[in-house]
């Protein structure tokens, strides 16, 4: 086990490495790098020169690579080109933001499991009825649902109409808040987003639940236990469930670089201060020390994880040992 | 001699024949691939001949108040936009954009993910050591920010957009073909052209890419929904070509004018509905082709 965490761990490590090389030249080798988009923007040649020098564009790409590498074992991502006072330091943004989108996606990723893990095996044991047809197909068309769309929709119904929910934000403007009225005000602006963004993932998970499922109950133990006579619920709970709970967690690891991309969409839509409403205000203005600050930091968050995923997939699957 | 072989030619075309007609009429009798064949074929004539019936520039704007967010009526089947432009003229001539994103960006990964599946498959040893190296590492990188910071870098014209979903979007495709190949290249015929003298390439192209080519094509159908998907959601977060508007850049139009504010459910609606069927009709031939093309799944 220790070894195989190591080797992992080395793995990650490795991996992080070349997301920060990439990270910087990404920047600085493509067409419309920094110093074309500075050159585009239309700010006054004294902001244009302040940038240039800010960024140390106008030094060779080797020093700045060194400077960038000395930095960020400072823990120093740069500084932001306009927002936030133009001069805020990035790290400091994006970690005062980061709370609220793992506790928006968290949520999400179990609403999305536990629906999606229900309606899979529902699927699977009345395979082939109109019931099983009906929630297939429902599983598909969120399945093929543009995540925003369906956030759109659901502001449209729930805040416009009828004025159920705030239609965006963290907090009501404008109150000051304390303890439980706090969390009570939180959880209230967070319903929403975390059950559409739920939603858009549920399809995901039914329709592999369904598919591993349906394979499980035509195995051999499965005909034994049926033969013992135990009740299709104990069968499906202590037998089938379990045993499709590999498949899911693969599905699981492999979906976190996909919901970062879900998060974007929905925290612009929600006026959700988390990282992927900072990318997207980021993106809007050009920012660029601040979209790779953003970049990079999701980029090793999907890599961490990725690495979580891999040490808990160890203790679900007995026969990961190595 | 000369005639024989032509003759053993013409049976084998013939062969083939049969075997394609065979398939189509599989296909035809699957309900799933009906359903997405019918849904993806009137798509397709939508962006072909609609912009030909229902001609739309999005710089005409209305001169006067009263057309602005219009209720679906007789002379405005889906109601006007807050310019009072037609929403079914915008949504007809949106198609083109997005389809051909989503199709063409498809065909990029395609190519990149079977040359390296197949290469890597084939090779073995550091190459594929390599490159699978390569694919892991793209696979981590978050999708949807990868392609905006792309897109943001290269600017946002049709051809990068399509660029950027093409290079994202080919690593599934690359561990799918890598694994067929694998397995094919263990094949005995494989071996015996192998002895025969053949070249690397030669097998590469004439054994292992027709054998892992079913594959290769129902895997390519999926993508393209998601491609098409990554394009509305690029062109909502105003990454989207403003010469080529597409459902996405009318997502984006209809939210930064207020069309959900203002009621005007027409105006968002419909755009959002046509990316889901398309979508769908996508992943349902998918699918469809992976259960008749797939010999594994054809037992159960």
């Amino acid at each position: 086990m220790g070894k195989r965490v190591l080797k992992r761990f080395l793995s990650a490590l490795g991996t992080s490495f070349f997301v920060i090389i990439f990270n910087f030249f990404l920047f600085r080798i493509l067409p419309g790098d920094l110093t074309t988009v500075i050159a585009r923007s239309n700010t006054s040649p004294e902001v244009k020169q302040r940038l240039i020098e800010a960024s140390g564009l106008d030094k060779p790409l080797m020093t700045q690579f060194g400077i960038y590498i000395k930095q960020l074992l400072h823990g120093d991502l740069g500084s932001a080109f306009y927002m936030y006072d133009n001069s805020s330091s990035v790290l400091e943004v994006i970690v005062g933001r980061i709370p609220n989108t793992v506790i928006l996606l968290l949520t999400a990723e179990i609403i999305a499991i536990i629906i999606g893990m229900i309606i899979g095996t529902i699927c699977a044991h009345k395979r082939a009825t109109p019931l099983d047809t009906g929630l297939l197909s429902g599983s598909l068309v969120l399945y093929s649902m543009p995540t925003f769309w369906f956030a759109m929709l659901l502001i449209f119904i729930f805040c416009v109409n009828l004025r159920l929910f705030p239609t965006g934000g963290i907090y009501t403007a404008g109150t000051a808040y304390h303890g439980w009225m706090l969390i009570k005000d939180y959880l209230k602006h967070m319903a929403l987003p975390s059950l559409c963004m739920g939603f858009a993932m549920v399809g995901c998970y039914a329709v592999t639940m369904r598919s591993t499922m349906i394979g499980i109950l035509t195995e051999d133990y499965i005909q034994t236990a049926r033969a013992k006579g135990f009740s299709t619920r104990y069968i499906l709970l202590k037998h089938a469930i379990p045993n499709a709970m590999l498949p899911m967690a693969t599905i699981i690891a492999m979906n976190i670089a996909f919901i970062l991309g879900g998060a974007i969409q929905l925290e612009t839509l929600f006026s959700w201060k988390g990282l992927g409403q900072l990318m997207y205000l980021a993106l809007d203005k050009r920012d660029f020390p601040m979209l790779q600050g953003c970049f990079l930091i999701s980029t090793l968050a999907v890599i961490l994880a990725n690495f979580i995923m891999d040490i808990l997939y160890g203790f679900i699957d007995p026969r990961v040992k190595e | 001699m000369f005639s024989a072989n032509r003759s053993e030619e013409n049976i084998k075309r013939n062969l083939r024949k049969i075997k394609t007609r065979d398939f189509f009429k599989k296909l035809w009798a699957n309900k799933m691939a009906r359903t997405g064949i019918i849904i993806v074929c009137f798509f397709i004539l939508m962006a072909i001949i609609g912009p030909i019936l229902m001609p739309f520039k999005t710089t005409d704007i209305a001169t006067t108040r009263d057309l602005v967010f219009n209720k679906p009526s007789a002379e405005h089947w889906l109601g006007t936009d807050n310019n009072g432009r037609d929403v079914l003229a915008y949504l007809v001539n949106g198609a083109k954009a997005s389809l051909m994103v989503g199709i063409i960006a498809t065909l990029i990964s395609m190519c990149v993910g079977t040359i390296i599946g197949i290469t890597a498959g084939y090779s073995g040893g550091w190459v594929d050591n390599l490159l699978m190296r390569v694919t892991d590492f793209f696979m981590v990188l978050p999708w949807l920010p990868f392609c905006m910071v792309l897109a943001a870098i290269l600017g946002t014209s049709v051809w990068n957009i399509i660029l950027v979903i093409g290079i994202t979007g080919w690593t599934g495709t690359a561990r799918v073909i890598r694994a067929q190949t694998l397995s094919v290249k263990e094949q005995q015929y494989v071996e015996r052209t192998l002895s025969l003298g053949a070249g690397k390439i030669h097998i590469m192209l004439k054994h292992i890419l027709p054998n892992v080519f079913p594959l290769v094509f129902s895997e390519s159908i999926l993508i393209i929904s998601s491609s098409i998907l990554t394009e509305t959601a690029l062109a909502f977060l105003g990454l989207g070509d403003p010469t080529n508007p597409s459902w996405g850049t009318m997502l984006n139009d209809a939210y930064s004018t207020g069309a959900m504010t203002n009621g005007a459910w027409w105006y968002f609606i419909t755009p959002g509905v046509c990316v889901i069927l398309v979508a769908l009709g996508f992943t349902l031939m998918g699918y469809a082709f992976d259960e008749i093309l797939n010999p594994k799944l054809q037992k159960k």
